[in-house]
């Protein structure tokens, strides 16, 4: 067991979290990802495993399951705990028997989760997301303050928002900025 | 000073009074005045100064269309210029000054410009201030700026924050007057997503401006009542003070929000307005019509308004301009206002109709004339008329109302190119029948003027979007009201006047348009830009129509054939900060930070924007006075021991698929197919023209899996590449592409004790001697008792070096752990300056040689280009132009004078030569001081460079005066055989 200690994405040991009219902001950073991209001719395959790996169906276009959201034709990201599965992409690499190819991608990204009933006012400053039409299951692709970010609707009143790691402090500021203003 | 010019009644909320100041004179009025509303109760009818010859002018409207009432609003750096009076709602303390005009409004020295201005006609720039051309920089340009203008800019930072949202809807209602009101209700009720948005911080439109009832209620009562209704609806936002400036593709409209202009200061933490793009299925548009003005002598002056702004005035803010009003007409509408105005017990002078045959009124005076003059210097005291009978008379007056028909707003009807066509009912332009895709015009924006035409075309429009849309759509219960025909003759200004007011704020008379005319600026767009008719912050909106009325007059065409100019947006002028957003000073881009950039910040080390990464650019240490000494140290350090440098930002892109390494062979110009797994290959692409477009290394994990890394400038450009590369060029290779620039922290370790560092951390399992892990290998390994990583044997610097990366979140503890375990070997940190000089000295190429412009050829990688497979750029390197016998060459040069700089820019030329583009051998790209050889070095490109080894060239930079000789030499300054990185 390594003893190297991880920061978080906004460069601290613990991840933060606000709230501001009634709208709580978390940095999550317990949970691994790793992508998956069908091998040519075996999307069915690459379908089917990652229905094996999650439990259900792989999501359809711009949807998300309980723990994988699509990423593109034919492409998924996983989601798992990293404190029991920091090695996903080599646990679904050993699986894929040539369907997929697997990237570990759990610390390309920062995550900030936002909970509260009044997300739709924060994101339409925020992106053109129809946050309105969201009622849970929701995955898109969309730009944040020149952030291509992933917008996960985990249900009307959670959503996750997964944008580039590096730009974590930039993100969370444009996030936090938006509730103050919108809220 | 008392509210003298206050009526009973309107809309204001006596209840609430403020103070406010113009012009330093503190004045009071009330909640839901406008700054207009509240001087004409005040008394105050003077507002501002014209553009250029600084008359004195009153408001001529009661809206956004306003030309003269333009002051400047707030005091400080929130201080904002050409305001319009009209739209500025007042608020307790607000502070309003006029412009133009010096020392004071009343008495302004510039006025001067009037009793010149045959001087100053249209054109006046083109014609009087040719000679000496060398004055017009220096002196006649200065002077117009000052005397013709509008406000002045604060020169300080906005202090307020800005919004930019976006907003989905069914349906898009633009206007909330009776047809977007009863539109609004219907659409709501049958269930579509409605947004209703108005410019007036009062929805209602006209009906808030009139008196006559709507059903049992008046107008404005039905109009609240009627937004109560819609604001409890959750499927309808109604949006007040927010005004649709543009209809742009795809049913997307622009929109601004005020959100705090009416407050003092925005709420903490509040934006002062949002620019909202708003994504629509289907839009309507019911903004109304304008009243347009009459142009006749001397029409400008303070007190002479539109008809409608009067009624406005009078009804909604229950102020009046004076006690003692005329009205001059051509259409039935003008008479409205003599009626309220009488009703609201303010003396009517006369109405002068332009129609014969008008009914007699018993209150005041009807006569069948025009106005030929008016009188009174800083507000009208009297004008006269010539009646029909030729008899002229003079009337007293302190306003008049003018009323010359009504011009539907088609402004957003027009934002996709279509033309307005003509309608001869109402001596006015419709929109057009090309509209804006998805667009629907309703109401009096399209010539159905009475409100009982309004509210049902509205009501219908509505429930045909909702139709259109599959739901099923029910007339809403509309109230009765006036439906009273059109009557209005065709009326635009009265022969003969020196000076009749086309433009009031360019200051553009029909005299002007006459000239145009005669000066053979006949198109509609000529006489636009000769005359600067309708390009005034208002553009046009109460002039265009009089000015290509008159053309056509004269030019002996109809309205029609005379045409419109363009309309774009915006609709009215927007704030610079509203367009920026959050995008501004250190929010302008998001930062990138690298995974050590916590330690590297502990470290005091001095960052470098690159793209939008920020950079360790070298760390200084104690003593240390200038960045040269600590780059210097960082250089000889690592080159005598080890040094560390986070290269994280190169672009890192996971390549997998069967034909992973089939495509790269594609990629890259040298080839792919047959490197072995556990190696690494430099590899160069090019663009599909031959040029050099980015390098980097191909790490081979497995078979069919490769990391490629990038440059950091080109991290983005070269993925999107490979992506459009294997989505459209070779859709049947099975590879797939993941960025994982960000997933993992990359750190290069360097220098002769790096291997024994890395020993150090490396796990033991791990044989990373010579022999078990040789220049160029590459694997999976782990670090630090199990944390899986990345282990490179690539090198920037020339030294024996390694990239090791590991996941991100543990780059700070990697770092760490090697500075710790790196004290033995007095281990530096090193940042992008020491790093460019490792390079340079290595002769290594990099984003200023790779420079959009550059071949393999150029870059002396000629050869690698292969010819034994097809890749991207093969073909067109071979085009003769690229591969001229006195092709560039990278090479390096080093002063003659060892105490001379090589200053990257400047240009080569051969002794003896002139010196001159024609003579232009080359040019240097990278140039340093390298610590290890003692002088500056460069490299650069020069023609047949590589076998002009041991000539001595000039150096010449013109622009610095720089001009010293420079030996070419090899670029490869240190360690030209390559020994160190295969030690």
């Amino acid at each position: 067991m390594h003893d190297l200690i991880a920061l978080t994405p906004l460069g601290a040991h613990k991840p933060r979290s606000d709230h501001h009219g009634g709208v709580s902001l978390i940095e999550i950073t317990d949970v691994a990802l790793a992508s998956v991209a069908a091998r040519l001719g075996r999307e069915a395959d690459a379908a089917a495993l990652v229905a094996k790996i999650t439990g259900i169906e792989a999501p359809a276009a711009a949807r998300a399951s309980d723990c994988a959201f699509w990423m593109g034709p034919d492409q998924w990201m996983i989601e798992a705990s990293f404190e029991t599965q920091e090695d996903l992409a080599q646990q679904l690499a050993a699986q894929v028997n040539g369907a997929a190819s697997v990237t570990e991608q759990t610390d390309a990204w920062c995550r900030f989760d936002l909970k509260g009933d009044r997300l739709a006012d924060v994101f339409e400053r925020l992106c053109n997301a129809d946050l309105k039409r969201f009622t849970g299951g929701e995955a898109v692709r969309t730009a944040i303050e020149h952030l291509g970010c992933f917008l996960i609707c985990r249900s009307p009143g959670h959503v996750s928002v997964i944008g580039p790691r590096s730009s974590a402090g930039s993100l969370h500021h444009a996030l936090l900025t938006a509730m103050k203003s919108a809220l | 000073m008392t509210q003298k010019n206050r009526l009973q009644g309107g809309l204001i909320d006596r209840g609430q009074s403020y103070t406010f100041r113009f012009d330093g004179k503190k004045m009071t009025g009330h909640a839901g005045d406008t700054l207009a509303s509240a001087l004409l109760a005040n008394g105050v009818r003077l507002m501002g100064r014209s553009f250029k010859y600084h008359r004195p002018r009153g408001p001529l409207t009661a809206g956004s269309e306003e030309p003269n009432a333009i002051v400047e609003l707030r005091e400080g750096a929130r201080q904002e210029p050409n305001t319009r009076a009209t739209t500025a709602e007042l608020f307790d303390g607000l502070v309003a000054k006029s412009q133009n005009r010096w020392p004071s409004l009343a008495f302004d020295a510039l006025s001067v410009n009037d009793r010149l201005s045959s001087f100053f006609a249209a054109g006046f720039y083109y014609k009087t201030f040719m000679w000496p051309a060398a004055f017009w920089e220096k002196l006649y340009e200065p002077m117009i700026r000052r005397a013709a203008g509008l406000g002045s800019l604060s020169l300080q930072n906005d202090p307020d924050s800005y919004d930019k949202g976006f907003l989905h809807c069914d349906l898009l209602i633009t206007g909330a007057g009776p047809s977007g009101l009863a539109a609004a209700l219907t659409a709501g009720e049958s269930g579509l997503q409605v947004i209703l948005a108005d410019e007036d911080f009062v929805i209602g439109g006209r009906l808030n401006a009139e008196t006559f009832s709507l059903g049992d209620s008046l107008g404005s009562d039905w109009a609240a009542q009627t937004v109560a209704r819609l604001r409890s609806m959750p499927n309808v936002r109604v949006m007040p003070r927010t005004t649709v400036l543009g209809a742009f593709d795809h049913g997307i409209y622009g929109a601004v929000e005020r959100v705090s202009d009416h407050l003092a200061v925005p709420e903490a933490d509040k934006p002062r307005q949002i620019l909202w793009r708003i994504y629509s299925k289907r839009s309507l548009l019911t903004a109304g019509a304008l009243e347009r003005p009459i142009a006749f002598e001397n029409n400008d002056r303070p007190g002479i308004m539109l008809a409608s702004a009067m009624r406005a005035y009078a009804n909604r803010w229950a102020a009046t301009p004076a006690q003692r009003v005329a009205i001059f007409t051509n259409n039935d509408d003008g008479h409205r206002t003599a009626a309220d105005l009488h009703a609201k017990g303010v003396k009517i002078a006369a109405v002068i109709d332009t129609r014969p045959g008008q009914p007699i009124s018993i209150d005041y005076e009807i006569l069948h004339g025009e106005i030929i003059d008016t009188a009174g210097r800083l507000g009208l005291r009297r004008i006269t008329v010539r009646l029909a009978s030729g008899e002229t008379r003079e009337i007293e007056c302190g306003a008049l109302g003018v009323s010359g028909g009504w011009n539907p707003n088609v402004s957003l009807t027009c934002h996709q190119r279509s033309r307005p066509a003509w309608d001869e009912n109402i001596a006015a332009f419709i929109p057009g029948g090309d509209l804006p895709s998805g667009m629907t015009v309703a109401g009096a924006a399209r010539g159905v003027f009475s409100t009982h035409g309004a509210l049902t075309d509205g009501a219908e429009a509505a429930a045909r979007i909702a139709a259109d849309l599959g739901q099923t759509a029910t007339k809403p219960e509309l109230p009765k009201a006036e439906d009273a025909p059109i009557q209005i003759t065709p009326f635009w200004h009265v022969k003969d006047a020196k000076r009749a007011w086309v433009d009031q704020q360019n200051d553009v008379t029909a005299k002007d348009v006459k000239l145009a005319h005669q000066e053979n600026f006949v198109s509609v767009e000529h006489l636009k830009r000769y005359t600067t008719l309708g390009m005034a912050t208002d553009q046009g909106k109460t002039s265009n129509m009089a000015g290509l009325a008159i053309m056509a007059e004269i030019a002996g065409k109809s309205i029609p054939e005379v045409g419109t100019t363009m309309y774009r947006p915006p609709y009215t002028p927007a704030a610079m900060g509203v367009l920026a957003g959050r995008s501004r000073g250190k929010d302008f881009r998001p930062v990138r930070k690298t995974p050590s950039h916590v330690w590297a910040e502990e470290q005091g080390a001095v960052f470098v924007e690159v793209g939008n990464w920020l950079r360790a650019q070298w760390f200084p240490r104690k003593g240390e006075t200038t960045w040269r000494e600590s780059v210097d140290r960082e250089v000889l350090q690592t080159r005598k021991s080890v040094g560390i440098c986070d290269v994280t930002t190169l672009g890192k892109i996971d390549v997998q698929g069967t034909d992973a390494a089939a495509f790269l062979n594609r990629i890259y110009c040298n080839g792919f197919a047959k490197l072995a797994v556990g190696r690494t290959r430099y590899g160069l692409m090019l663009r599909e023209d031959g040029i050099a477009m980015d390098d980097g290394t191909a790490a081979r994990l497995a078979d069919d899996h490769f990391v490629v890394t990038t440059t950091t400038a080109n991290a983005v450009s070269v993925y999107r590449h490979m992506e459009f590369v294997r989505q459209c060029l070779f859709p049947d290779m099975d590879v797939q592409l993941i960025s994982t620039t960000e997933a993992w922290a990359q750190f290069s370790v360097a220098g002769p004790n790096a291997r024994k560092l890395l020993q150090k951390v490396v796990d033991a399992e791990f044989d990373i001697s010579n022999e078990g892990f040789p220049f160029m290998a590459c694997g999976e390994i782990t670090v630090c008792g199990g944390l899986r990583a990345r282990l490179f044997r690539i090198s920037f610097s020339g030294e024996l070096a390694y990239e090791i990366a590991v996941p991100t979140r543990y780059g700070d503890a990697l770092i760490r752990r090697l500075m710790r375990e790196g004290q033995e070997f007095d281990v530096v940190a090193y940042g992008t300056e020491a790093l460019g000089v490792m390079r340079i000295e290595k002769g290594h190429a990099a984003g200023n040689e790779l420079n959009g412009t550059t071949t393999a050829l150029n870059l002396g990688m000629g050869r690698m280009v292969s010819q034994a497979k097809d890749s991207i750029g093969t073909v067109l390197s071979r085009r003769e132009g690229l591969n001229d016998a006195d092709a560039l060459k990278l090479v390096g040069f080093k002063p003659v004078d060892p105490s001379k700089k090589v200053p990257a820019g400047a240009h080569l030329m051969t002794i003896g030569d002139p010196v001159n583009a024609a003579h232009d051998q080359g040019y240097v790209t990278s140039a340093c001081y390298s610590p290890n050889l003692g002088h500056h070095i460069a490299i650069g490109y020069l023609k047949s460079g590589d076998q002009r080894l041991g000539e001595v060239v000039r150096l010449i930079s013109p622009l610095t005066g720089f001009d010293h000789e420079v030996e070419v030499v090899s670029a490869h300054f240190v360690d030209p055989e390559g020994e160190r990185l295969r030690a």
